[in-house]
């Protein structure tokens, strides 16, 4: 039954307040995004006009000096920090959610939060050695070591969800494969992957998400060749003069592959943000 | 790898099996084992070890700038954290930043996920809207709340004040005025949804009959929801507020991009990185490294606690 059927004895004007509401909190939320776009697409001097100028001419020179500041090498390297992460994450994880749900462990559920305490460890707390560590071994400003580290962080996620998307595969499937005698790797790749397809999907956009948004350990360990999205919004700033619709373009354009990735996975969002744990 | 294979030798010749049953046992185990190493591996590596890193430095007398006196220092750094006024002074933020954000995105989620749980027009539409400030890299929201709307001059607060009272209006410094409360609003926005999502999912999963069938025995709307539906809740608020409490907690980007640090906003993450970015003071930093995961440790035992509940049930 769906939920809502049961407000539906309420007195009708009630209801209706109640979703008019609805609308104008969700639109208050959302007011803040539609005001950075309408300002990325204004004039520099039409942005800073106070009170604001609503319906002053569209224009793209906050995206052209955007663009003009080379931002594509950070772009790139979230790009590549973010995509490879992911697909460690899911060579990683995948594997280890069998082990965690179809042929379990012993002691499955202690590995399971084992690995769920290490997410709840904040980075900041490690950071110092990962930095030292990195200018030893001279890999500061590589991006392959941002990429371990992102695949390390996003383990955790990708592997509780993973372990409730393989506890709703169907158990005659995998005698099925175990009769054929097919090898692990075979039952992996061609059994259960495409029925849980979808899940791995969403697992793969929320590590995604996460790893496109970091900031502390690329401040930390990258510099001028390895620095990302973030990094350089970070230092976008410093500039004189006019700068809001810069700062307004620049921010959409990296939030955007988020904005896709999390639209994507609207629906797994609950279960990647909660660990799984809600549904 | 060996021991998978030679599972999957086993398995094709069950011949063999009756003889070897103990050694099998063993090999059973290590092929159940083994599509968790590397997994297991690569996470104790990285998220273990730089900690234990973190530990000993913290027993060390280690700065950059004098790397002659580098030695072992006892408690000393612990001793100056906790005398430190802006270590202190970090942990009061930590504290402040954390309950301020977690519990007004808490109530204002919950108070959203309730108007989201019944039917109206476009309610999918609302629901992706919601989820707009999540979805906006948090470098991103930070400057967005910065220079967009909390700048005195063109912010788009100052502009609404100027909009309704004319060219007299007050035209504050956001910022300056309220730099705590300015990180807090901003990360609220940011959090609210995160908090929605976790509520909603939660109360789209009460048992209706139950409620159906208090409703028709006359229980009022306040009565569901004090006795029914909040106790049903309690789980999921739990495990928001927990989640939400372990993010912000480590939160970083938000104070250092709207204040720097500065104006008294310098969390115990800020703290720790300009302690070891900045001052070069490894030592110290990383004293108020093991400070912060202790107080961590307190938050994600509770949250664990919460996930372990949840997850007992759904295997149920």
């Amino acid at each position: 039954m769906d939920p809502s059927e049961i407000h539906h004895r309420k007195p009708p004007k009630k209801a209706a307040l109640l979703g008019v509401l609805a609308w104008i909190v969700g639109l208050l939320f959302a007011l803040p995004v539609f005001w950075m776009l309408l300002t990325s697409f204004h004039k520099e001097t039409d942005a800073a006009k106070n009170p604001p100028d609503v319906f002053a001419p569209l224009s793209l020179e906050g995206y052209q000096s955007f663009f003009a500041a080379g931002p594509w090498p950070a772009l790139l390297n979230s790009l590549t920090a973010s995509v490879i992460s992911t697909t460690l994450v899911i060579l990683l994880a995948f594997p280890a959610a069998y082990a965690l749900s179809i042929r379990p462990v012993r002691k499955w559920t202690d590995v399971l939060f084992f690995f769920l305490s290490t997410k709840m460890l904040p980075i900041v707390a490690g950071i110092l050695p990962l930095y030292l560590i990195a200018q030893k071994a001279h890999v500061l400003d590589n991006i392959w070591y941002l990429i371990i580290l992102y695949t390390a962080m996003n383990l955790p996620i990708a592997i509780w969800m993973l372990r409730s998307f393989l506890a709703e595969v169907p158990v005659e499937m995998l005698e099925a494969a175990q009769v054929d005698g097919a090898s692990l790797t075979r039952t992996l790749r061609d059994v259960i992957a495409p029925v849980v397809m979808p899940g791995i999907a969403a697992a793969a956009l929320i590590c995604f998400i996460f790893s496109w948004n970091e900031l502390l350990l690329a401040r930390v360990l990258t510099g001028t060749v390895a620095g990302t999205a973030p990094v350089f919004l970070t230092g976008f700033v410093t500039s004189q003069g006019l700068f809001l619709a810069k700062v307004c373009a620049a921010s959409l354009v990296v939030s955007l592959p988020v904005l896709a990735a999390g639209f994507a996975a609207q629906d797994k969002l609950v279960q990647g943000l909660s660990m799984g744990a809600v549904r | 790898m060996s021991t998978a294979n030679t599972t999957a030798e086993v398995t094709t010749a069950p011949a063999a099996q009756q003889q070897r049953s103990t050694q099998l046992a063993k090999a059973g185990d290590w092929a159940r084992r083994a599509p968790l190493l590397p997994a297991l591996v690569f996470v104790i590596v990285l998220t273990q070890l730089p900690f234990i890193g973190t530990l000993v430095i913290s027993f060390m007398n280690w700065n950059a700038y004098y790397p002659d006196e580098r030695g072992f220092a006892g408690l000393d750094n612990y001793k100056r954290v906790f005398t430190d006024i802006n270590a202190r002074q970090a942990v009061v933020v930590t504290v402040l930043l954390t309950v301020g954000v977690v519990g007004i995105s808490l109530v204002l989620g919950l108070a959203i996920a309730l108007l989201l749980d019944r039917k109206f027009l476009g309610r999918g539409v609302v629901r992706t809207l919601m989820i707009v400030p999540f979805l906006i890299v948090p470098v991103a929201a930070a400057l967005l709340w910065k220079h967009a709307l909390y700048n005195p001059e063109y912010g788009l607060f100052n502009g609404l004040l100027k909009w309704v009272f004319g060219p007299n209006a007050p035209q504050p410094d956001w910022i300056t005025n309220n730099p705590l409360w300015s990180i807090i609003a901003a990360l609220v926005w940011q959090w609210t949804p995160f908090m929605m999502l976790i509520l909603l999912a939660g109360l789209q999963s009460r048992p209706l009959d139950v409620v159906e069938a208090a409703r028709i025995d006359g229980a009022s709307s306040w009565q569901i929801f004090k006795n029914m539906t909040l106790p049903h809740l309690r789980q999921y608020i739990e495990l928001s507020g927990l989640l939400g409490a372990i993010y912000v907690v480590a939160n970083f980007d938000a104070v250092f991009t709207i204040t720097s640090g500065g104006l008294g906003t310098a969390n115990l993450p800020y703290y720790i990185y300009q302690t070891f970015y900045t001052a070069q003071d490894y030592g110290r930093a990383s004293a108020a490294g093991v400070v912060v995961v202790i107080a961590t440790i307190v938050i994600a035992t509770l949250a664990l606690r919460t996930v372990f509940s949840l997850f007992k049930e759904e295997s149920r």
